[in-house]
């Protein structure tokens, strides 16, 4: 009966003990984390366009009902076909606007005539960001050709998963992180073309794009 | 349509050519009257949200700590719940949540080049701190997870004793295998596998909608099944509260061990009087006591064991393993077919032995964390083992400060407390006074 509070002020002694260690433990990691910070960079998902073979699983992946992938069109590298891969389907029935001629399945692409030169038709084929669901198919077909559609993470949308679900089921491991402020990508050749066209003083919005993507 | 991979050569100005110009680039036209435009990528989207997280956090913690300890309102504590698994669950999507943030923890410890936003230490640490002197006052009502079980437990059935404590070893090796996978930067299962974050996005796979609707269905019948046998979060809660400072109390004052209590917990958390041992029983208690302590260094080396067999399935978590496994396959025409990923790569011009390289030291590097992993759920069975030999004398009704949540729906079932609240009055003097 006698010993019973020397064994449980102990007890209590020994808890202590083990509290303060804790506390100490959780405080150096916490410490060791945030001292970190200055190391490196945050950094976001990206996709590399140049690994991309446009599978669609960007469309149906996301943990978002509409993908944070979308279509971007590299205007510099088009070919502004009249008979485009990646506009007309290839089983098109009449080379017009109609759905049905269409490969995106939400007619996300808008097709501009832009002028008539020794008989042929040149058009601008722009994507609708609002209404591209990012599967990538006008991608494929355009790759038949220039292939100046590409998919990219837009970081409007992207919740910046821990691990990005279109990336564990990427066929091809495009998927990696960049640095925040440089959150985006372009094929090589667009690189190419991108950093010559931003030469010209009048290009602000080259400029403008040059400066949030990530240059290996 | 045939596809032919083109090779990509720079600006070729000229006439429109089409369908012979799979080898070259078709040229931008020259316009006379139109400006090539350049396509604008979306600016990242500010999140606003760090702060009012973190504060959401702060203020729930503390509110759920002193609705649980000082003002002991079951009903409080539930309202709480709700507006937490509003606000944490289906506004802000079950992320950032700190169950997820241990696998980030391991990698930004592991990997300096990985940068850990300070709203993910905050709900890593926050929950720890407050853990190690309230108790799992943040399982009880601030964590997401934890409220949509806790909606659902209405019905409870006692899990057996052996089968709860052999269940409640899966969590600490599941945050052993989830440390190990994340922080070598190979997968976040614990993401991956989130069995409710589906729910409260109102999207995801079918098997995850399934496995989530399954473990509330159990949950029904037994309390919050994710919490005990799974969560790995929850797994470093218990050891922290252990030793918490203070903790959620079943009776306000002195337990009067009336038994009331003993059915109220739907998370076999209540622990009875312990009845005095004979002199026999309690040198067997010792025997094993001194058994399970000599055991502990051959339950490890026995996990080693273990785990050296499991360096394979867990190398094959890795896309770049299967990759050359199947780039290996279709070298020997084992594969009936190639993949988009063996094409992807082989139309990058890499060659299979760069991919068998990498491979190679991911599956070595992959055996010796195995055996760390065989290490760990061997110390992790030894140590309850040791445990369980232990015997603590109990004079009162108690909460288990390892298995309580703190989610008070025991408080209603002590008379004392009702007492407290003046719902009946104390008849106790009377009632002694009555007795000789």
């Amino acid at each position: 009966m006698n010993d019973q509070p020397v064994k449980n002020d102990r007890r209590e002694f020994i808890q202590d003990g083990l509290r303060v260690a804790g506390l100490v433990t959780l405080g150096a990691a916490g410490g060791f984390l945030v001292g970190r910070q200055g190391e490196a960079e945050e950094t976001v998902w990206q996709l590399d366009p140049n690994k991309c073979i446009a599978c669609k699983n960007c469309a149906t992946h996301c943990v978002l009902d509409e993908s944070a992938v979308k279509c971007v069109q590299f205007f510099d590298m088009c070919g502004y076909c009249d008979i485009c891969t990646g506009y007309f389907d290839p089983n098109y029935r009449e080379l017009n606007t109609a759905a049905e001629n269409q490969m995106c399945p939400t007619g996300a692409i808008r097709r501009t005539f832009i002028e008539e030169k020794a008989g042929q038709k040149f058009f601008e084929y722009t994507i609708d960001a609002d209404a591209c669901v990012g599967c990538g198919k006008c991608v494929k077909g355009c790759a038949l050709m220039n292939g100046s559609f590409y998919l990219q993470v837009s970081h409007d949308r992207c919740l910046n998963c821990n691990e990005c679900a279109i990336a564990v089921s990427c066929p091809t491991q495009a998927f990696d992180r960049l640095p925040a402020n440089r959150p985006y990508r372009l094929k090589s050749p667009a690189l190419a073309l991108l950093k010559r066209k931003v030469k010209h003083p009048s290009h602000q919005d080259a400029r403008d794009l040059l400066s949030q993507v990530y240059d290996p | 349509m045939r596809t032919c991979a083109p090779v990509l050569t720079l600006v070729l100005l000229g006439p429109f050519l089409a369908g012979s110009a799979c080898a070259q680039l078709i040229g931008t036209p020259d316009f006379s009257d139109h400006t090539i435009p350049t396509s604008q990528v979306a600016d990242p989207a500010s999140n606003g949200w760090a702060l009012v997280d973190i504060s959401a956090l702060v203020i729930a913690l503390g509110l759920a700590t002193y609705l649980a300890l000082v003002s002991r309102s079951r009903k409080h504590l539930f309202l709480l719940t709700l507006a937490c698994l509003a606000y944490f669950g289906f506004f802000r999507e079950g992320c950032v949540c700190p169950i997820g943030a241990t696998q980030n923890v391991a990698l930004a410890m592991a990997d300096a080049s990985y940068v850990l936003p300070i709203t993910v230490i905050v709900f890593f640490l926050l929950p720890l701190v407050f853990t190690l002197f309230f108790g799992r006052t943040f399982c009880a009502a601030v964590c997401p997870l934890g409220a949509v079980q806790e909606l659902v437990a209405v019905r409870h059935v006692r899990v057996p004793r052996w089968l709860d404590q052999s269940l409640g070893l899966v969590p600490y090796i599941y945050l052993g295998a989830a440390v190990i996978l994340a922080a070598t930067g190979t997968a976040f299962i614990i993401c991956r596998y989130d069995p409710f974050v589906a729910m409260f996005r109102l999207n995801g796979t079918a098997p995850m909608l399934i496995f989530g609707g399954s473990l509330l269905l159990v949950g029904v019948f037994v309390g919050r099944p994710y919490c005990r046998y799974l969560c790995p979060y929850g797994a470093v809660l218990r050891v922290l509260s252990r030793f918490s400072k203070w903790h959620a109390r079943i009776t306000p004052s002195e337990c009067i061990n009336c038994r009331l209590c003993e059915d109220a917990c739907p998370y076999g958390a209540i622990e009875t009087p312990t009845v005095p041992l004979s002199r026999d029983e309690s040198r067997r208690e010792r025997r094993h006591f001194v058994w399970a302590l000599a055991l502990v260094p051959v339950w490890v080396i026995g996990g080693v064991g273990l785990g050296s067999q499991l360096g394979e399935p867990l190398a094959r978590w890795n896309p770049d393993v299967l990759l050359a496994e199947q780039l290996t396959a279709e070298q020997f025409g084992l594969a009936v077919e190639t993949t988009d990923a063996t094409e992807a790569f082989r139309s990058a011009g890499r060659e299979p032995r760069e991919a068998y390289l990498v491979a190679d030291k991911l599956q070595r590097r992959s055996r010796t964390l195995a055996c760390w992993l065989g290490a760990w759920v061997g110390l992790v069975v030894a140590i309850k083992l040791v445990q369980l030999s232990l015997r603590r004398q109990r004079d009162d009704h108690v909460a288990n400060r390892s298995g309580c949540v703190a989610c008070g729906r025991c408080f209603r079932y002590c008379p004392v407390e009702l007492v407290r609240l003046g719902v009946i009055s104390d008849v106790s003097e009377r009632v002694t006074e009555e007795q000789p």
